[in-house]
């Protein structure tokens, strides 16, 4: 392969590395821009690559930053962006699901200092599964645990699907005359329509959307979150899933990524400050004016995990839920204090909050995450 | 392949049509490749707007396909006029037609109504076809276009594949009230359009109102620049800063202190809702135009 052709398939590596999705189609077509355009400039590239190989918003924001950084060894080379293989800040949450050799491996940057603290911290119990079901998902850690979360997730997952198909309706109660099927029925009578063929606009599924928790108060619950999360993202077509600390975090693609190691270090890398504090109304805020447009209609069904310790004012909160609520259809909030004795939602966050939540249910053992399967499925 | 992007932002500018350069190397890469065009962006900001300038550059015909919820196939592609059918049938039952010369009658195309998509691929030059709102159709309806744009042929089944005259350029706009599924935006082109920086909405402003006074529209770009950055649900497009700059002048307004009360009252030409309105109360307009005046 020549020089150029190198260079540019060495590119779209880059941006598949990147999340871009680039068929062997688009990098031809952009083979053969590269090779005809004239006169060829940066500016000229540039904009041309960028309107052939983005597929969305996000891409195409992300694309000048890529650009450089590739070209010209230039630009915000973030760990999250630029080296998504890396290691540098893997949270220690993730650390005991990952061999120990790729924890090993050196670190980038910024991780190390954090990493080595908190790797300490977390309850190591061996855990039995008879009574893994009832016990508090703090006290659990090993793997099989986070399988038996999936596979509450799962049944959750079966039993919205099945409410679905229950209320399709056959299309002859339909709303509205299907003329071309009714004409060419009744060619064989002469055109006498006697036959009226009805039809009528099928159901359109539920779709959902998750935002979890991911802020240091949270760091017991949210890996089985996650978990459960990627239950209901991988098996539920129409759903979302975020993460949010300081910041909010798109999670999807990596939620669906089949090999749960790539997952969780795709995830780790994204979710760089792990751990740290917690700002739900302007995650909320952040959903709402970037996302919520594309992704909330009538159908839809919110589910917040969150324990409601919030550092921005309580009454930002409900301004955000209020405007949340306004798009979607119903508001779930799964708070893992609430499964403790003698829990009342006190924190001021949590008081904000309740006037626009329909349903506030404990998540704190794997028995009440299968328990939300009855109030998820009487929507 | 030659593409002078260049050549065609000084088109569109000539036809009133103010682009960006990323924009305009994205029109000519549509039409270079033959390759279907999405834009996306905020709501007022030009994208349906695109469609007809660029029909107006290559002096082509424009031809528009609004989505909707529940749009299918019959809509966009072709009908047979079956009220028209129903009476040609009972006009020629005294003739004793044999059914099959009667059902050649009735599936002619003189019964066949021709839908945008349908009559985009039959012109004998190629025209713009502007699907508008693709966000706005459903699902299915997405993946069928999909077939449309890569083989633009359509199968009648009385009267057989109609192939495509010419291939249509297309132009497809997305407001993201739904997420558009991979296959279809791997099959296009992608462009996100912005809200005009300052330069470019004084240049748009001056081409689409030539009367407005210069003083007037530098004092309106830079009040509508400052509003965007205030937290508003909907933030005003180019449509708006339009529509305010018309009404102003209607008004006769030179300057923008001149007149606080029926600046005020103007206001709900850049503002569409009721909490938006609210937010922005005199004091705060006073403010923003302390800053521009």
């Amino acid at each position: 392969m020549t020089g150029p052709a190198a260079a540019l398939r060495g590119f779209v590596a880059h941006l598949r590395l990147n999340g871009f999705t680039v068929g062997p189609g688009e990098s031809q077509a952009a083979l053969a821009f590269i090779a005809a355009a004239e006169p060829l400039d940066v500016a000229t590239a540039r904009l041309g690559l960028k309107t052939m190989l983005s597929g969305d918003r996000g891409q195409w924001e992300r694309f000048d930053a890529l650009f450089d950084a590739y070209w010209f060894r230039r630009g915000v080379r973030t760990a999250a962006r630029a080296t998504p293989r890396g290691d540098s800040g893997r949270p220690a949450i993730w650390s005991k699901l990952l061999p120990p050799d790729a924890e090993s491996a050196p670190q980038a940057s910024t991780g190390g200092a954090r990493d080595d603290k908190s790797a300490a911290q977390g309850p190591l119990v061996a855990s039995r599964r008879e009574t893994l079901a009832r016990s508090d998902l703090r006290r659990l850690t090993s793997a099989a645990d986070i399988e038996e979360a999936e596979r509450v997730a799962e049944r959750l997952a079966r039993a919205m699907r099945y409410r679905l198909s229950r209320r399709r309706l056959p299309a002859h109660a339909g709303d509205a005359l299907d003329l071309r099927r009714t004409i060419r029925r009744n060619l064989a009578k002469g055109g006498e329509p006697f036959d009226l063929l009805k039809k009528r606009r099928p159901e359109h599924p539920v779709n959902l959307v998750l935002l979890l928790d991911v802020s240091g108060s949270m760091r017991v619950y949210s890996r089985y979150l996650l978990a459960f999360a990627r239950g209901l993202i991988g098996r539920w077509v129409k759903a979302d899933a975020f993460c949010f600390h300081t910041r909010l975090i798109h999670i999807s693609d990596a939620l669906r990524e089949r090999d749960p190691l790539r997952a969780m270090d795709r995830l780790s890398l994204m979710v760089e400050g792990f751990g740290g504090g917690t700002r739900i109304a302007g995650a909320l805020q952040s959903f709402n004016a970037r996302y919520a447009r594309e992704m909330l209609n009538s159908r839809s069904v919110v589910i917040l995990m969150s324990d409601g310790y919030d550092t921005d004012p309580p009454e930002e909160l409900s301004l955000e839920l209020q405007r949340l609520k306004r798009r979607a259809r119903r508001l779930v909030w799964l708070n893992p204090l609430l499964g403790w004795r003698d829990y009342a939602p006190v924190a001021r966050a949590m008081a904000a909050a309740m006037p626009y939540i329909d349903c506030f249910a404990a998540a704190n053992t794997l028995e009440s995450l299968g328990a939300l399967e009855a109030e998820l499925a009487r929507l | 392949m030659k593409l002078d992007y260049h050549a065609l932002a000084a088109d569109l500018a000539a036809v009133g049509y103010i682009a960006e350069a990323s924009l305009a190397m994205a029109l000519a890469l549509a039409i270079g490749l033959e390759r279907p065009l999405l834009l996306e962006g905020e709501a007022g900001v030009g994208k349906t707007d695109v469609a007809r300038a660029l029909a107006e550059v290559l002096k082509t015909r424009l031809i528009r396909l609004q989505c909707y919820e529940g749009l299918d196939a019959n809509a966009t592609l072709y009908e047979w006029n079956y009220q028209r059918q129903l009476l040609a049938i009972r006009a020629h039952e005294r003739d004793h037609l044999s059914a099959d010369a009667l059902e050649h009658h009735i599936f002619s195309e003189a019964y066949l109504l021709r839908r945008p998509l349908l009559e985009a691929i039959s012109q004998p030059t190629p025209p713009v076809l502007l699907i508008d709102e693709i966000d706005r159709a459903d699902e299915e309806f997405e993946a069928f276009l999909m077939e449309i744009l890569s083989d633009f042929q359509v199968t009648i089944p009385e009267l057989g594949t109609i192939a495509a005259q010419s291939i249509p350029r297309v132009i497809l706009t997305s407001n993201g009230t739904r997420a558009l599924s991979d296959a279809l935006r791997r099959r296009c082109l992608y462009s996100y359009l912005d809200f005009p920086d300052e330069a470019k909405e004084l240049a748009i402003l001056r081409a689409r109102l030539p009367g407005i006074g210069e003083r007037l529209a530098q004092q309106i770009v830079r009040f509508v620049q400052l509003l965007r950055r205030e937290a508003l649900e909907k933030k005003p497009g180019i449509a708006e800063t339009l529509d305010w700059a018309a009404a102003l002048m209607g008004l006769d307004l030179q300057s923008l202190d001149r007149d606080p009360a029926a600046l005020q009252a103007s206001l709900i030409c850049l503002l569409k809702t009721e909490a938006d309105l609210k937010s922005l109360p005199r004091e705060v307009t006073e403010r923003l135009v302390g800053k521009v005046a």
